[in-house]
């Protein structure tokens, strides 16, 4: 386990229990997951059941229990990009990289999730890699967008 | 930025700010706002400022990236004062010729601006283009022309004058009965009058009292929240400010949705400024009063955006809404009493206070007052954000401000409120939009998305696509909710495949009402709406897809059959090239042929094809 | 204000009394009572599943919900944890009260067709067999939560939870594996109304999440009392020592 790592992350936090999801979203955010044993410790650190922290971990969308790849897309499934056949770039995306929508492929590249609207739908259908969005998206547009990353 | 001692001292300061500025400069504001950034903002800003500084403009002409300009169909935006040209679809090759033209010989750049889709008339000024004529800018007015990073644009604009009139002329009781009297309702959803929440709160004896505002904008299609947040974020911070004096509480939280990081940054920059120029910490403006705001970021659960499981969540739980009494006013936050409101009833505060009461009663219809942002989007020609006087009908957000429907087609139905909304069929063009109006047809304000469909939405597919979006994001904690929406997907999944059966109809009905009124939350009980309103309104679409198999909108794929037309197949390949399944197949160069038993329906092969010679029917 | 529902267990710490009416029939009873607590009391019945005594309420099953108002401005609330407050007319039994009864009781003999208590709870209603599709007809869990609040509230040791959301949501230890804070009291095996949670006791060993736990025999008569480790909690928590506990209540 790094502990050090750890550390930073539970420096930043007076150790409430109400600190517990900003916790998980920074440990998510540095290790693109959330580790067990790191989730032992922030449990005795913030004086949390671990059961509140397990069915926390399960109950929100942006955790996860195993690694996630080093670049998070996101399709958006929201209205406006579900009608304007957002589906679609999510079905070529999962075929050119190999992987079901929910997963990361094997080399730890990529992680194709959907979400609901981005909030940018006057240009459905919109992605996002990381941090940037990406409009209209068509279905040839996907190995562009893909090759910035690779 | 100084820290202001006084009220006096922020005056002053103002003054000072205002003998500054020269209203004739020359501005070049670049839209950064949710539509545009997608379409690549920043590099047109980059270009900008590169172009700028070539022509040694750059000390003169004043270069900022603002908040959603309204018309995001044309993104990039790029709005040029102080004649007000507005240009549309910018891309950063079009850079060097608005500086040439535009800011040195102060011409328009005529391939830039708007047209009139029907008459093909041009626009270059933003008063002459009917998208803008139609509005009521309030909570919008200043996204398109500050820099949300700077408190001076803010103050400039008369920022914080709320704050200083709340502040030094009123008492508590006198702010909460200028909401009351104002008729603000909760934007967020329910409508809920914002000053009778403000009192029961403020009526509690506990302490401390919070204050949240509510930024979790889970309803797919809305984004106002997000271009508030984004571009005018102290607008939010100020209407809490003024809130927290008036109910007397100490602390307060932004809860923002994380897949909006920019709406974070800028935020939590917003606090950094107001904290340090004292509009924020302790004793706020040397009047005694304390208070500081927070930002909570959401995890990723749509549940989360309903107060109670907002608040648990807060608390280091899972997002499980719980019954109500006690309601947050009277318990909320860590078991104190609790004001919870929505990002935009916040940033209409200030107004209110500022330009009094009276001003915004005036606005709108009896039982509705001011005005409401929209996301308007979909299948209309013009795509944005609209902000009109409560009241408005459907027709003119649809037609005069959207420009009507993409290539003249038929309108089918506007979709509100988000997945707990109905669909508003075409015979209800003509109904004013206030709470109670959207509620007699079957749906809710929510938060302002606007979803225009025309006739190739399939109705039966938008009931499942809300019904799915919803079942995802049920919390699973009460049966009538969780079960419900589980056997109602499964129901809509037998029409689409064909396999329906009339009475499922009814039976829906029924799973709705009991949903609507024993689940705990909103999410069960108005998840029936879109159900509701599609069986009402569009019946005959779900009797063709269970008594004719077909999908006539062709949507629902199991009811498909996708062929190649041999005529004007040319062989590429592209589409082979894309098939998941390996299902098509041929000589190059020649037409494709695709195998029916293995086709999955995707439809990939016809985005791909260039030539449209895949068909479907 | 701290709020707080109060049921029977703390009858004398209740408010004053007040006057409601329950299906036309006006009664007396302490305010900020439940109302099921207060119909109950009153002779009114009104069926629950996920309500316990000892137990906070949370409100999940829906079944005890009843109509309150008057016409036409009516809700409907549950009763398990609705206040009772003076003025207040309530009906337990009204048409919509009744069918969203049967509907709760219609999904839920689809999500669990072979527990026995929904069962008989649907006949009762009228309701004897589903319209509804069922997934998994060994399933009998109905995500009432008493297992997770007993472990959490009387036992104090929070070794369960709920695990994720939707349908799919299910009672788990963390991360599915042994808990090491569970302490095989049993309480929420004994408590779980439709028999879920797998339970063995062979051998003087008692199983129960996937862990073996060594019983305790008492040192008078030698019947099994509770899982040795069970003891030393209490020994923990008590400060009294562990042999306090090594007799069974029989022989104290
Ligand atoms: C399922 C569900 C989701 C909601 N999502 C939001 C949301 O994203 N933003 C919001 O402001 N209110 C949302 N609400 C409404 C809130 O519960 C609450 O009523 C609102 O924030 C109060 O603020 P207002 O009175 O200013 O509207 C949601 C309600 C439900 C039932
Ligand atoms: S109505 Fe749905 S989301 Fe709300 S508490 Fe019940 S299960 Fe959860
Ligand atoms: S047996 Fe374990 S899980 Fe069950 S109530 Fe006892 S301690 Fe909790
Ligand atoms: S295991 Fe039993 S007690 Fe626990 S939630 Fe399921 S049905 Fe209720
Ligand atoms: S629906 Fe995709 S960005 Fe809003
Ligand atoms: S985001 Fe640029 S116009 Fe809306
Ligand atoms: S007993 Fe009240 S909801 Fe279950």
């Amino acid at each position: 386990m790094d502990l050090p790592r750890l550390e930073t992350i539970l420096s930043r936090y007076e150790g409430e229990s109400a600190d517990l999801i900003p916790v998980l979203q920074d440990i998510q955010d540095a290790y693109s997951y959330l580790p067990k044993e790191e989730l032992h410790v922030v449990s005795e650190r913030l004086q949390v059941p671990l059961t509140q922290i397990y069915s926390v971990a399960t109950f929100f969308k942006m955790f996860s229990l195993i690694p996630k790849g080093k670049h998070q897309i996101k399709v958006c499934t929201g209205t406006t990009c579900h009608l304007k056949g957002s589906h679609r770039v999510a079905e070529s995306l999962s075929h050119r990289l190999g992987v079901e929508v929910g997963y990361t492929t094997k080399d730890m590249q990529f992680s194709l999730d959907t979400v609901g609207c981005l909030g940018s739908c006057a240009q459905a259908p919109v992605m996002m890699v990381d941090d940037k969005y990406f409009g209209r998206t068509t279905v040839d547009k996907v190995p562009k967008i893909l090759k910035l990353y690779k | 930025m100084p820290r202001f001692e006084s009220i006096d001292h922020l005056r002053e300061y103002r003054r000072q700010l205002m003998a500054k500025r020269d209203a004739n400069q020359p501005q070049v504001l670049v839209c950064a706002g949710p539509g545009c950034l997608p379409m690549g903002s920043e590099e047109v800003a980059a270009a900008f400022r590169e172009e700028l500084e070539k022509n040694g403009l750059a000390a003169k002409v004043v270069l900022k990236e603002c908040g959603c300009h309204g018309l995001c169909a044309g993104a990039v935006r790029v709005l040029i004062r102080p004649q007000e040209i507005t240009y549309q679809h910018v891309t950063s090759e079009d850079v060097p010729e608005i500086v040439e033209k535009t800011l040195k010989e102060g011409q328009v750049v005529d391939r830039l601006v708007y047209e009139d889709l029907h008459t093909q008339e041009k626009a270059a000024y933003k008063k002459d283009i009917p998208f803008f004529k139609g509005q009521m800018p309030i909570v919008l007015r200043k996204l398109d022309i500050i820099d949300p990073t700077s408190l001076d644009d803010y103050l400039a604009l008369g920022g914080y004058r709320g704050l200083r009139k709340a502040l030094m002329e009123m008492k508590p009781d006198d702010i909460i009965d200028a909401i009351d009297h104002s008729g603000l309702r909760g934007r967020g959803g329910g409508g809920f009058p914002t000053g009778r929440k403000w009192r029961i709160c403020q009526e509690v004896e506990d302490e401390p009292k919070f204050i949240i505002c509510n930024g979790d904008e889970g309803d797919p299609g809305a984004f106002m929240d997000r271009a508030v947040m984004e571009g005018d974020p102290h607008a939010v911070l100020e209407g809490m400010i003024i809130g927290a004096f008036a109910i007397g509480a100490s602390k307060g939280y932004i809860y923002v949705r994380h897949e909006y990081p920019l709406a974070v940054s800028r935020l939590q920059l917003a606090i950094e400024q107001a904290r340090e120029s004292g509009f924020l910490g302790k004793n706020i403006l040397r009047s005694g009063f304390d208070f500081d705001i927070k930002i909570s970021r959401g995890a990723g659960a749509f549940v989360c955006g309903e107060e109670t499981a907002l608040i648990h969540s807060m608390e280091g739980n899972i997002g499980e809404p719980s019954p109500r009494p006690p309601y947050p006013a009277q318990s909320g936050l860590f078991g104190k009493p609790t004001v919870i409101n929505n990002v935009e009833t916040w940033a209409n505060v200030p107004e209110i206070i500022n330009l009094g009461a009276d001003w915004f009663a005036n606005i709108g219809t009896e039982k509705s007052k001011g005005t409401k942002v929209f996301s308007l989007v979909g299948a209309v020609n013009q795509t944005g954000l609209v902000e009109v006087p409560m009241g408005t009908t459907l027709r003119q957000i649809v037609y005069d401000l959207g420009g009507g429907l993409r290539q003249d087609r038929e309108f089918k139905a506007v979709q509100t409120g988000g997945p707990s909304g109905g669909c508003i069929p075409a015979q209800f063009l003509d109904l004013p939009v206030d709470y109670d109006s959207l509620q007699s047809v079957g749906s809710i304000m929510g938060s302002g998305g606007m979803i225009v469909m025309d006739t190739s939405s399939c109705m039966v597919d938008v009931a499942r696509y809300f019904i799915n979006f919803l079942y995802q994001e049920s919390c699973g904690k009460c049966t009538p909710c969780r079960e419900g929406l589980k056997q109602i997907l499964f129901i809509l999944d037998e029409i689409i495949h064909g396999r329906g059966q009339e009475e499922h109809l009814g039976l829906m009905e029924e799973l709705c009402n009991a949903m609507s009124a024993a689940s705990i939350c909103g999410l069960g009980k108005s998840a029936v709406n879109p159900i509701r309103s599609t069986i009402k309104y569009f019946r005959e679409e779900y009797l063709a897809h269970i008594r004719d198999k077909k999908c006539h909108a062709l949507v629902c794929r199991p009811l498909l059959k996708y062929t190649v037309d041999p005529e004007t197949c040319t062989g590429c390949l592209a589409c082979v090239r894309e098939c998941p399944v390996g299902a098509i197949s041929g000589k190059k160069k020649m037409a494709q042929e695709i195998d029916q038993e293995l086709c999955v329906k995707c439809g990939l092969c016809y985005e791909a094809c260039q030539f449209e010679a895949v068909k479907i029917e | 204000m701290v709020w707080k529902i109060s049921d029977e267990t703390a009858y004398d710490t209740l408010g004053d009394e007040v006057r409601l009416t329950i299906n036309g029939v006006t009664i007396r009873a302490p305010q900020d009572q439940s109302l099921l607590v207060t119909a109950r009391q009153n002779g009114f019945e009104i069926p629950t599943l996920c309500y316990h005594r000892d137990l906070p309420s949370e409100g999940q099953c829906r079944l005890c919900v009843v109509e309150i108002g008057e016409h036409p401005r009516t809700q409907i609330v549950n009763s398990c944890t609705y206040p009772t407050q003076a003025g207040l007319v309530v009906q337990t039994h009204s048409e919509t009260v009744v069918q969203s009864r049967r509907i709760v009781l219609e999904l839920l003999l689809a999500r669990t067709p072979k527990a026995k208590l929904i069962q008989e709870l649907a006949a009762a209603h009228g309701v004897y067999e589903s319209r509804f599709k069922t997934d998994d007809p060994e399933e009998l869990c109905i995500l009432c939560g008493l297992c997770v609040r007993t472990c959490r509230e009387v036992v104090g040791v929070s070794a369960i939870s709920m695990k994720g959301r939707t349908p799919d949501k299910q009672v788990a230890t963390p991360f599915m594996e042994k808990s090491s804070a569970c302490i095989g009291c049993g309480s929420c095996a004994f408590v779980c109304p439709t028999n879920v949670i797998p339970y063995t006791e062979k051998d003087g060993i008692r199983t129960i999440w996937g862990r073996d736990f060594e019983l305790q025999a008492c040192n008078v008569c030698g019947n099994y009392i509770a899982p040795k480790y069970q003891l030393e909690h209490w020994a923990k928590i008590t400060g009294d020592p562990v042999e306090t506990f090594c007799v069974c209540r029989d022989c104290r």
